[in-house]
């Protein structure tokens, strides 16, 4: 079995992945929900039919050549800790992360492709990419999608599309997704109306861990909601669309802020590197919302000579799984808080307070 | 009268909420309403509580249809009621009447028009053609432009002429 840990890429390297956009969009994916034909859907079916969905479909994938070089695992081998760390990194659900036998996951060495087993579909595989690229997402997924169908036989039924445990995603089962990283549009006080804009064209809003969480660290996941009666391509392209708008709105929320209220901006930002780099106990949600500021800060250059991938890295590192791993002893909620701020501090250590334009 | 949660008790507990012009009731026995949260009735949507999705869908008792189950898998609509998901899916025939409003709600057509298996692609292409030829042919009928009619009928012909030796009986 391999190790987890020495399979994924260390968070450093994870936060060199460049793509387009990738200030304001930190990654994009594209997920596709699949199901088996003769097989109850997970949430329904006992766990020997689950057991043999697994069996059937986790050979299927890891012979793509996609996944030449994966991880493929069971998840009632992986420990609590372990799943965490792959919901902190984006790879698989919290839903996911709750799943034992009869569930599994496959992932490729380059963290591009993750499919989810047995989640609440059969399937649910999803293309990854760095910055704003969910139409490279798409093709990406299609490609991988269509190479599976020879292998496996897919609920299909010409009228509804392909068939889902959720209503809600039958059709298409796709969701279109990207984390966009929005402090101007907070600190400007205009997130909301975006949201309900954004909402009113059918799509979600939705915080850094999806469904039903809060936007931590000015995080926003923006995603498609209804998937039968449009084709894939149109919901890509609605999306595209619809993000390059946010994008350009997020990009006038700064520089209007820097023009008529710089003194905001300065003390937001010099206040969060002030506690950051000074902390000696900070949780995980107060660091997030500062280095969110910093990050900021590092796009307006207040920083010089500082990069955005080590905000990038901290940001992963000091989540309560990454912390956790990162230290021997199981520590209490109170103690991480103690750690984290030590590395933080030390982390930021040659990092010199922010500049004033 | 029976709850109409869990189809046991009888009902004590009725609920009726107009929306617009639409009426809805329901009957349940006070244990269900208990484990539904129905206590303050003006606080929740009667339709969304039952269907579990968010749905404003009128509550049509045939739809509910009590004993209806799937079966392939067992599944029942009390079921789908509970969690939101289905067993299995050739659920999605066996529930076909009930789901129809609801996926109207919920998605933005009922039929699907994106990908499909590539088996599945060519036959889905022919099926699609020959519906729309039948549509014109009745067309062509309608306005008694039989010289149309005679090549559509000609195209239909040649379509499913060609078939496969499985027509032969």
């Amino acid at each position: 079995m391999k190790d987890i840990h020495q399979f994924l890429c260390s968070p450093a390297d994870s936060t060199h992945r460049h793509g387009p956009n990738d200030r304001i969009v930190m990654s994009s994916r594209v997920r596709l929900a699949r199901n088996l034909r003769d097989h109850a859907f997970p949430g329904w079916a006992k766990k020997p039919e689950r057991v043999k969905v697994l069996e059937t479909v986790q050979p299927a994938i890891a012979s793509l050549p996609e996944m030449a070089d994966s991880f493929s695992e069971a998840m009632d081998n992986l420990v609590a800790l372990d799943k965490q760390i792959l919901v902190e990194r984006h790879l698989i659900s919290r839903e996911h992360a709750a799943k034992n036998v009869g569930s599994g996951l496959v992932l490729n060495r380059t963290e591009t492709f993750s499919v989810m087993i047995n989640e609440e579909d059969h399937l649910r595989m999803q293309a990854l990419r760095p910055g704003f690229q969910i139409r490279e997402a798409w093709q990406a997924i299609d490609g991988f999608d269509s190479a599976l169908e020879k292998k496996l036989d897919f609920a299909f039924d010409n009228e509804l599309g392909y068939l889902t445990a959720c209503p809600t995603n039958l059709g298409t089962g796709i969701r279109v997704s990207a984390m966009l990283h929005l402090p101007g549009l907070v600190l400007a006080d205009q997130i909301n109306p975006i949201i309900q804009s954004v909402n009113k064209l059918g799509l979600a809003v939705r915080g850094l861990y999806g469904e039903g969480t809060e936007a931590l660290g000015n995080v926003f996941q923006v995603s498609n909601q209804m998937t039968l009666g449009e084709s894939e391509t149109v919901i890509v392209e609605r999306l595209e669309k619809v993000m390059a708008q946010i994008i350009e709105h997020e990009e006038n929320a700064r520089q209007t802020l820097l023009e008529k209220k710089p003194k905001v901006v300065f003390n937001h930002i010099g206040r969060a590197y002030g506690v950051l780099a000074n902390a000696h106990s900070i949780s995980s949600k107060e660091t997030m919302n500062l280095l969110s500021l910093m990050r900021l800060g590092v796009d307006m250059e207040l920083f010089p000579g500082a990069q955005r991938a080590l905000i990038d890295e901290l940001f992963l590192l000091t989540q309560p799984a990454h912390l956790q791993k990162s230290l021997s002893d199981k520590l209490s909620a109170e103690e991480r808080d103690l750690l984290r701020a030590d590395m933080v501090r030390e982390r930021l250590k040659n990092v010199s307070r922010p500049v004033t334009k | 009268m029976q709850c109409c949660v869990c189809k046991e008790k009888p009902a004590t507990v009725h609920l009726t909420q107009i929306v617009g012009d639409k009426m809805q009731k329901l009957d349940m026995c006070e244990d269900c309403a208990k484990a539904k949260g129905v206590n303050d009735p003006t606080s929740f949507a009667m339709a969304d509580l039952m269907l579990g999705l968010g749905a404003s869908q009128e509550l049509d008792p045939s739809a509910i249809g009590a004993e209806l189950k799937c079966a392939r898998c067992g599944f029942s609509q009390a079921d789908f009621k509970k969690s939101g998901r289905l067993g299995c899916p050739e659920c999605y025939r066996t529930f076909a009447e009930g789901l129809a409003g609801l996926l109207k709600t919920m998605h933005k057509g009922v039929r699907h028009t994106g990908k499909a298996p590539e088996a599945l692609r060519k036959t889905r292409e022919s099926v699609d053609r020959l519906k729309s030829l039948q549509k014109k042919l009745a067309k062509a009928i309608d306005t008694e432009d039989f010289e149309a009619a005679a090549t559509l009928r000609d195209e239909i012909k040649t379509m499913s002429g060609p078939a496969p030796a499985k027509t032969v009986r």
